[in-house]
């Protein structure tokens, strides 16, 4: 129990501190934060319920007033804003990440992890952020597509580093792999 | 860190949070069922002139959260140009900024102690269900605490780098960075069971 709770605030306070890593330009002039990383994180190491929730948790924080999304937003704003689909698909997008990688024992776990992560926080997170910007914007879900493709290919590579970290982290503290704990 | 809350105090600092968020609830689901370009004008003024109220330090704070929408209003606005659909266009760029300066006024005028507050109320259901809600409320302080913890460590992991490497720090410090946390993790879980744990109290 205790070490749930605390595992979940970890993981809030990581995605917290992934946002706050200055950005990296890609050479197309796209903008990437690591902060989607975290939320894959959640999900290849903490499983699907705990993943969610320590999501769940950190957009709480978020949602009362604590500038912790990347570039030191936060507040009520975030929620209405066009923006606010994604974040109403991190919880889900942990929740698939962990799910595959709680099932899907069958192959190494980088692999496993990676492509959970590029399922989970890019399938799921875009399908959801999508939606919320055509509903904001009244735009037709293709045209909001066309928005974010840019941020693709930095997404791409935040699932591979997410399934590296994953394979590394559990060779190096085994136990704290709660999506593979028995 | 940045802070989102007011510089000054405003008047509306003294009006309980629980009453601001429903209001705010309300005039979100209303500006969404809005559709004459006019009526949104006056809700736009209107919330630009909350924001003038409080004097001009409140409204330069209040200008510099909300830059993040500007680049969401020129797509609209150049989309809609081209579209020969300027009014539709306005609506939508008026919506979207009267809705997140709304959303924004209360974050600012509303202490983080009474938004605890208003969650504390709102999980009394749950309590009444016999669920234990100190884990939530352990893990909200918790998070607020390990944030500026992992922060100082990260720092500290970033110039240790630079200490031995002419090449600066990439993503491999992601993770021992992670690895550090995770170590944290069992002495916090640790401490926290030696404290009794997060059995709720008799209540």
């Amino acid at each position: 129990m205790e070490r749930n709770v605390v595992m979940i605030a970890l993981f809030a306070a990581l995605i917290a501190v992934l946002g706050l890593i200055p950005k990296i330009t890609l050479a197309f002039g796209v903008p990437i934060t690591a902060q989607s990383m975290g939320v894959m994180l959640c999900g290849t190491v903490l499983g699907a319920r705990r993943g969610a929730l320590a999501c769940l948790l950190f957009l709480l924080l978020v949602a009362i007033g604590l500038p912790l999304l990347s570039g030191g937003r936060g507040g009520l704003g975030a929620f209405v804003a066009p923006s606010a689909g994604f974040l109403v698909g991190w919880p889900v997008a942990a929740f698939v990440t962990g799910w595959i990688v709680e099932r899907w024992r069958g192959a190494p776990l980088a692999l496993v992890a990676g492509v959970a992560s590029v399922l989970g926080g890019i399938v799921v997170m875009y399908g959801f952020g999508i939606a919320g910007m055509a509903l904001v914007l009244e735009k037709s879900l293709v045209e909001a597509a066309a928005l974010v493709t840019a941020f693709l290919p930095g997404d791409l590579l935040k699932a591979v580093i997410a399934g590296m970290l994953t394979a590394a982290l559990a060779r190096a503290r085994p136990g704290s792999l709660l999506s593979r704990a028995v | 860190m940045i802070s989102l809350t007011s510089p000054v105090r405003t008047r509306a600092h003294d009006w309980p949070a629980g009453a601001k968020l429903a209001g705010l609830c309300l005039a979100t689901l209303g500006l969404f069922f809005l559709a004459d370009p006019l009526a949104h004008l006056a809700a736009l003024l209107a919330v630009l002139g909350l924001y003038a109220l409080p004097g001009r330090r409140f409204l330069r704070a209040g200008w510099r959260s909300l830059r993040m929408l500007w680049p969401f209003v020129l797509v609209v606005g150049l989309y809609h140009l081209i579209d020969a659909s300027p009014v539709q266009g306005a609506v939508i760029a008026m919506r979207l900024v009267t809705a997140v300066a709304l959303a924004t006024l209360v974050t600012m005028t509303t202490r983080l102690t009474e938004m605890i507050a208003v969650v504390h109320w709102l999980t009394a259901p749950l309590r009444r269900l016999r669920l234990n809600t100190r884990a939530l409320e352990i893990a909200m302080a918790l998070v607020i605490r390990l944030t500026p913890v992992l922060l100082d460590k990260g720092a500290a992991l970033a110039e240790s780098w630079r200490a031995r490497s002419p090449r600066r720090p990439n993503w491999r410090i992601v993770l021992p960075f992670t690895l550090l946390a995770l170590d944290d993790a069992d002495h916090i879980s640790d401490a926290l069971r030696a404290r009794g744990g997060l059995h709720s109290p008799e209540d």
